[in-house]
């Protein structure tokens, strides 16, 4: 059986894929079906969702297009949620390499380092860094993966530490290969797998945290966020809830599908590793 | 006499375990001559592969001095240690273990050629076809990944890399034993084979006294870290002096069908 073929075996894993397949393909499409301004007023103000179909959702406080919205967040969301998290991984599999393969004083320094990153909650971690920084998507990017890169440094560094003991580090020290490189180019690929398979957990967390942070009016000002058209929605709770509540499900969907997908993932490789 | 390849004198290293400590390798001696093959036997756990991995400064001894090529090899660090590697190779055990699995066999003979600069980058694939060619493979080999060949050509593989960088002495620990006899018999032939053309010195491990009479000019045997006995490969092994050689030699029932010529009766 094919790895996709096996991975579609679970409904968890479906149901997954099909949320992301949705979520990409209102990313990818947004500027096609909304080129203009997703911030510009579209019509009459509080107009509520499948009254008028060319505003199937309808607008928001300011007659602002709320599908429009709800596409180019989905943008930043991804985007976000992706890139903070492939730093995070990058940084933790560095560290978590260095301090593994080094050992001694640096793994000390480095593992230090990593506890107290750890022991400051990851979001207030964040909410400080853009505070002081000031919000752009790339301030937004590097707070949250700030707080994230600590797990990745931890597993990376257990699997280093049970490789470097294996006979292929000493043949490769034996050839005279360079620290270095031995530890980026023969351990570092090998003690990947599991630091990967953190990283549904971590795209969904960093999702979850740029939407906090555009809720408090932390979030790049240039974008559509759902954190923030949730912030905007509450003022009008009572009665326009629908604006509160679309992006909101849109988010739980997301997270969801993340998981559910990521899950699906680590599963098949562990079949596939019980396999081979 | 010239002078030997490999002196070492008073070889100790000691393990703490559980609050007291073990010498695994206690006070070793020996040399290795150019082109000469020594075997290294004992018992499991006599320190055949701490002696080893001191050896390839893998691990730093607590005391003793190993001469390697007439210069003190524990004197070198950093980038003159690992130059000086180009001359002291190794062969594992187990040749799946000994290679990173994501490796290609193209990749596995280049690192050496390419750390050492060898060959320039546009030589090395002929240069790696002919290594392959020279330990009896096809050249085709090379682009497959290491998991994908079978045992007896990987440890043929290893024994290209460690050919490759153009050693004088190849520490080989326990490199035929996970090997079925005949794919064996022609990897001790290959060994034999090189060290007639290019003058290689072995440091053999192992405790199967018929591969080291097949194979060894002179024994030295390990007893708990000790060296019990030492000497003529064939001497030693037909009349052990130690109670550990006559066990070893008493556990060793098929001594006198290996198939291939002594290599002490050779000299
Ligand atoms: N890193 C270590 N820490 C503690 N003790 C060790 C370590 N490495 C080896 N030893 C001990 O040193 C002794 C010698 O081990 P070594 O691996 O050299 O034996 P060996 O002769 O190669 O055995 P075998 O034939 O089973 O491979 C053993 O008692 C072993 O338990
Ligand atoms: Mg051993």
């Amino acid at each position: 059986m094919s790895p996709l073929r096996r991975f579609l075996c679970t409904p968890e894993a479906i149901a997954g894929a099909i949320i992301l397949a949705a979520l990409f393909a209102m990313a990818l499409t947004a500027p096609l079906f909304f080129p203009g301004d997703p911030q510009a007023i579209a019509g009459p103000a509080l107009l509520p969702p499948f009254q008028d179909w060319s505003l199937p959702l309808g607008t928001d406080r300011l007659g602002r297009d709320v599908l429009a919205a709800l596409l180019h967040g989905a943008r930043t969301s991804l985007a976000v949620g992706l890139a903070a998290a492939a730093a995070a991984l990058a940084v933790g599999a560095v560290v978590g390499t260095l301090a593994g393969f080094a050992g001694g004083l640096v793994d000390e320094v480095l593992m230090r380092i990593t506890d107290a990153f750890q022991t400051v909650p990851s979001f207030l971690l964040a909410l400080a860094f853009v505070s002081v920084v000031g919000p752009s998507l790339g301030v937004v990017v590097a707070a949250i993966a700030l707080g994230a890169w600590t797990g990745p440094a931890r597993v990376a560094r257990a699997e280093v530490l049970s490789i470097r003991e294996r006979d292929f580090v000493a043949g490769a020290r034996v050839i005279g290969m360079h620290p270095l490189e031995i530890a980026f180019r023969e351990v570092l690929p090998n003690a990947l797998p599991p630091v990967l398979a953190l990283s549904s957990v971590i795209v969904a967390a960093a999702i979850l945290t740029e939407a906090a942070l555009s809720f408090l009016g932390l979030g790049d000002p240039n974008r559509v966020t759902w954190g923030g058209m949730i912030a905007e929605g509450r003022a009008v709770l009572r009665t326009a809830p629908f604006l509160s509540i679309i992006p909101g499900v849109a988010l739980v969907l997301t997270v969801l599908g993340i998981y559910l997908a990521g899950e699906g993932v680590v599963e098949t490789a562990a079949v596939r590793r019980s396999l081979s | 006499m010239s002078s030997p390849l490999l002196a070492v004198s008073g070889l100790t290293k000691r393990y703490r375990r559980g609050g007291k400590t073990i010498a695994a390798v206690d006070d070793v001696s020996f040399d290795i001559e150019p082109g000469e093959t020594l075997a290294l036997a004992g018992p499991s756990g006599s320190g055949k592969s701490t002696v080893a991995r001191l050896l390839l400064r893998l691990i730093e001894p607590d005391a003793g001095r190993i001469e390697f090529e007439g210069g003190d090899f524990q004197a070198l660090n950093g980038t003159a240690l690992r130059a000086r590697r180009a001359r002291v190779q190794m062969v594992f055990q187990d040749p799946l273990a000994a290679f990173n699995p994501r490796a290609s066999v193209a990749r596995v003979l280049d690192d050496p050629l390419r750390i050492h600069g060898i060959a320039a980058r546009s030589a090395r694939p002929r240069r790696i076809a002919a290594l392959l060619e020279r330990v009896g493979l096809s050249a085709d080999l090379a682009a497959r990944a290491i998991h994908e060949i079978s045992g007896g050509q990987r440890q043929r593989i290893a024994i290209a890399r460690a050919i490759a960088t153009n050693p004088s002495l190849i520490i080989l620990d326990e490199a035929v034993s996970a090997l079925d006899v005949s794919v064996r018999r022609q990897i001790l032939q290959l060994l034999l084979d090189l060290q007639r053309e290019q003058r290689i010195a072995y440091l053999f491990i192992s405790h199967d006294l018929g591969v080291i009479s097949a194979i060894a000019h002179r024994v030295v045997i390990l007893d708990a870290g000790r060296v019990a006995e030492s000497g003529n490969a064939r001497a030693v092994i037909g009349t052990p002096q130690s109670a550990i050689g006559k066990a070893l030699v008493a556990a060793a029932p098929r001594l006198n069908r290996t198939g291939t010529q002594g290599a002490a009766d050779r000299q």
